[in-house]
């Protein structure tokens, strides 16, 4: 064991990992951050989506050890510390943009790694940029209406097919 | 997994020195890597991590040559590489894999149907490691073997800029892989065929269909061609037929495209 250290949601954070500790058990089992969910385990789901360095990873295949020094921002940085949710969280909340949860903090996380490179993307970009993260209730519409609406835009003309 | 130790190394010079021990392996942006320690397939004693190399990062272009780190994400090759490379580059995995995933561990790795052995073959590329310089059409050797030997890094890949190029990929949806994929680039002195994901000895050069586009660039020039059957890959996804057929008709699209 060595001890990995990092910077998660603002905050200094180290704890102990082997070679092999995935980030997403260094967050969940080392630090207690179980809003990172595991679906898979094998990078299909993105529930284990989170930022390192400014950028979305799966956390279930990157080691802790490669976290070393990094930023790294999970979903429970994403509300304000009263519990104010976010744009994008308010967003999914009011468009019924989950159904059973789990994968949304994979979903939030990567719908705001796409809004900070893109601020106002297309409903073509937003299905594309969540390819790598997989919802087994909702079939997608309300979870690219949200995203719509959390970046500003018209969501009304989004219908269910 | 099994455990392993874990080092992280800031030059080549260091991580060079690290894999000459036993059983030691290079670790690029892990996206296949990982995975395949997740099911135990490999048991290296030491992983040796490539992501701190500063001299094994960025993309560059100049005097017609694109160079990029061996170091460099599929994300940053789809940002700042010339427009083909850098099309093929965004349509690898998902966002979050492209920002984890390199060049030089697609390249180490030579998934038959991984995306960039088929630029890297149209592109007059160049393999470059820590100690010489491969050129890309001696580079791929088959499903996963390459001209690497023990413990050699690929610090970066070197392209010659073509006139036009396109690539066109079949995307097996589940894998997100290419079930064929096929880039076509034109330069002064002749036209180049790579392709992906459709031969039983990986990633090759389509000469017929090179042979005939010198002659006349135009998808029409490569009606009638036909790739044999019998070496093809077949899976639950594609037979050795339907393979053969594919890259006829995304070899078109490509010329058509560029």
């Amino acid at each position: 064991m060595t001890k990995v250290s990092m910077t998660v949601n603002g905050k200094a954070a180290s704890g102990e990992a082997e070679g092999r500790t995935l980030l997403s058990s260094f967050l969940r089992e080392e630090l207690g951050l179980t809003g990172t969910h595991v679906g898979c385990d094998t990078s299909q789901c993105g529930a284990c989506v989170v930022h390192v360095n400014g950028v979305a990873v799966k956390s279930c295949t990157m080691l802790a050890a490669e976290a070393e020094g990094a930023e790294v921002a999970t979903i429970e940085g994403q509300a304000a510390p009263d519990g104010t949710l976010n744009v994008i969280q308010q967003a999914f909340q009011d468009h019924h943009g989950l159904q059973c949860g789990f994968c949304t903090p994979g979903m939030v996380m990567s719908a705001a790694a796409l809004l900070k490179d893109n601020p106002k993307p297309s409903e073509q970009e937003i299905r594309e940029y969540l390819e790598g993260n997989l919802c087994r209730c909702t079939g997608y519409h309300n979870i690219v209406k949200a995203i719509l609406a959390a970046s500003g835009q018209d969501a009304s003309a989004i219908a269910a097919e | 997994m099994y455990n392993f130790e874990f080092e992280n190394p800031s030059s080549i010079a260091e991580a060079v020195a690290a894999l000459a021990e036993e059983e030691a392996q290079a670790l690029g942006g892990g996206q296949t890597l990982i995975p395949t320690l997740k099911q135990r397939l490999a048991m290296p004693s030491k992983l040796v991590s490539l992501a701190g190399i500063a001299e094994m990062k960025g993309v560059s272009i100049a005097d017609g040559m694109l160079t990029i780190g061996g170091g460099a994400t599929h994300a940053e090759v789809a940002a700042e590489a010339c427009p083909p490379l850098a099309a093929l580059a965004g349509q690898i995995g998902d966002p979050a894999v492209r920002n984890r995933g390199t060049i030089g561990g697609s390249l180490a790795n030579n998934d038959p149907a991984a995306d960039y052995p088929a630029a890297m073959l149209a592109l007059k590329s160049t393999i470059v490691t820590n100690n010489r310089e491969i050129a890309g059409d001696d580079y791929f050797q088959g499903l996963f073997e390459t001209a690497l030997e023990e413990g050699e890094i690929i610090t970066s890949v070197r392209c010659e800029i073509p006139e036009g190029a396109n690539y066109q990929k079949f995307v097996q949806p589940a894998s997100r892989f290419a079930l064929v994929g096929v880039f076509v680039a034109k330069y002064a002195d002749g036209v180049r065929v790579g392709v992906t994901g459709a031969s039983e000895e990986g990633a090759f050069r389509w000469d017929e269909a090179e042979v005939a586009l010198n002659s006349n660039f135009s998808a029409a020039a490569l009606e009638g061609l036909a790739l044999d059957a019998e070496g093809m890959m077949a899976d639950i996804h594609g037979s050795k037929a339907y393979r053969a057929h594919l890259v006829g008709v995304l070899t078109k699209r490509a010329v058509s495209a560029v």
